[in-house]
């Protein structure tokens, strides 16, 4: 495991220690720890090349503007777009959701269309569509969930009447940890003429998507996920939706000409990115990417299936322990566990194992709807990253079994 | 010194008892399990208190000039710290407590040892022990 311990000394965090105890961070899902090459870049953006991008001659402003494309050049290789001007820049996944549902549902969405959601959203992928639903008289349609956390794709094809115009799905559920299906999801949808949204947020971590190989409209991800700076994300969409949407937000650089009464606008991206973007952290995408991709060489993979394996055996064997998302090939699930134990609140377990130095997830996890379609009011979840080791998996275990004798 | 005050010490002189956090809050697990017992029929809505993450419950009776608490929650963290307030404050008068400030909460540390969340959540208790006092003073 030499790679993975190298890995690890570029994530200063990890050496950290909470309550005199080594930090074993398994929040990864939330957030991912900070390479210290992304830092540097932050730093040098910040420090060196801090100025204002697209608008000025003097040398600074263009080197922040050069250093902010070559962001999107990397985001688009990373993700095989067509082109790079099919990559728009925004604070964030959940901004990027919004991006859409405001822009392709004002012009593409009218009263009695169809938008359908998987049941396995967070809230990010869910209440954008439910607020454009009701702007415009459109109708919310559920994909549904089954037992073992799987899409009902079977029922797709009943679901997707002609007044289906959009579907929204993540490639990878931020509570079930199950890969979904997208391609095959796209293929059926776009045989009935319904565009998809694909949630990339967990998916971008724990897989290369292709988008041109996925054919999905929209790919949207945050940045701070996959190890970039906080206040990053990307919206890809396919030119053809781009050059159609009207803008969503205005002013700054987004335009074309301006007059008192009208304006024209630019060309995509740019008549998407609206008012100064985050540019001493845009640019940390680069290094972000660098180190996503060095992580995903065979001896993290094998180090990720052992520690899956471990886990999954472990948790079986705690008595009264339910694990939600919990496909039939274990293939298709990443190293994201979400479970409750009986006789142990999720909150309780998540408190006593923060004191032995353990960072889980405890609560609803950003997807109510979907905790009610399980019948519980939330669950623990331990979400691992490429750079955990199997001895964090195993502490983890021990603090796990711990906190229950506390706690029975 | 009050039987409120000597209360309060009590507790404070428990918590020093344990060095490592963890061993405080064994020690309220054992308090919540202990809570004495709170009716089904009494976990409505209208006793749930608002604003922790998990679900807790609060009612009381006024008898002779006092108060008197009885709460429950589906967290034994939670149990155990309003197991602690219910303790501390029942059987006092609502004048007593709605002078008191609370702060042998702080001399425990057991807000800075809590999550913001949970922290909120033990707030939002202690603001319904205080307006059960002034509703009655």
């Amino acid at each position: 495991m030499e790679s993975v311990n190298e890995i690890r000394s570029r994530f200063p965090q990890l050496s950290e220690k909470v309550y005199g105890k080594p930090l074993v961070y398994l929040d990864n899902a939330a957030t991912a720890l900070r390479p210290l090459s992304v830092v540097k870049k932050w730093e040098e953006m910040s420090l060196v090349h801090n100025a204002n991008v697209f608008r000025a001659v003097y040398r600074t402003s263009v080197e922040a503007t050069e250093a902010f494309e070559a962001a999107r050049e990397a985001v688009a290789r990373h993700i095989n777009a067509a082109d790079s001007a099919e990559i728009v820049f925004t604070s964030g996944d959940t901004a990027a959701i919004n991006l859409v549902a405001g822009s392709f549902g004002e012009e593409f969405i009218k009263e009695g269309d169809e938008i359908i959601v998987s049941e396995a959203e967070h809230h990010s992928n869910l209440v954008p569509w439910q607020i454009l639903c009701r702007r415009k008289g459109a109708k919310l349609v559920k994909l549904p969930v089954a037992d073992d956390g799987t899409l009902r794709t079977d029922l797709l094809p009943g679901l997707l009447t002609p007044a289906a115009k959009l579907l929204c799905v993540a490639d990878i559920s931020n509570v079930l940890g199950i890969i979904n299906p997208v391609k095959e999801i796209v293929r059926i949808c776009h045989a009935a003429d319904c565009a998809v949204l694909v949630d990339g947020a967990q998916g971008i971590v724990h897989s290369r998507p292709d988008v041109q190989e996925l054919d999905c409209d929209f790919y949207t991800f945050s940045g701070h996920k996959v190890y970039a700076a906080t206040g990053t994300g990307v919206l890809y969409a396919k030119r053809k939706w781009l050059d159609a949407m009207p803008p969503y937000m205005a002013g700054g650089e987004m335009i074309d000409t301006v007059s008192w009464e009208s304006s024209t606008y630019a060309k995509a991206p740019h008549k998407f990115e609206a008012g100064t973007p985050n540019v001493a952290a845009v640019p940390t995408l680069v290094p972000a990417l660098e180190i996503a991709e060095e992580m995903s060489a065979p001896e993290f993979s094998a180090n990720s299936l052992a520690i899956k394996e471990y886990i999954l055996e472990s948790l079986s064997s705690v008595e009264g322990l339910q694990l939600f998302g919990n496909p039939a090939d274990a293939g298709d699930k990443i190293n994201l566990f979400s479970f409750v134990v009986r006789g142990a609140h999720h909150e309780d377990l998540a408190l006593l194992m923060d004191k032995m130095g353990v960072a889980l997830r405890s609560g609803q996890m950003c997807a109510e709807p979907l905790m009610g379609r399980f019948g519980v009011t939330g669950m623990l979840r331990a979400s691992f990253a490429p750079y955990n080791t199997m001895q964090e998996a195993e502490y983890f275990i021990e603090s796990l079994q711990r906190a229950l004798r506390m706690l029975r | 010194m009050t039987e409120l005050e000597a209360a309060k010490q009590n507790v404070i002189e428990d918590f020093a008892l344990y060095d490592e956090w963890l061993d405080k809050y064994e020690y309220i697990i054992e308090l919540g399990k202990n809570l004495g017992e709170y009716p089904e029929e009494k976990k409505t809505d209208d006793k749930l208190i608002k604003g922790c993450q998990s679900r807790v419950w609060l009612d009381y009776k006024l008898q002779d000039g006092k108060l008197w608490f009885s709460a429950d929650s589906d967290a034994i963290i939670t149990r155990g710290i309003i197991s602690l307030l219910v303790s501390v404050y029942s059987g006092r008068s609502p004048q007593e407590i709605a002078a008191d400030d609370f702060s042998f909460l702080d001399a425990i540390g057991l807000k800075e040892n809590l999550s913001p969340t949970r922290a909120g959540g033990l707030r939002a208790m202690v603001e319904t022990i205080k307006k059960a006092a002034q509703d009655n003073v």
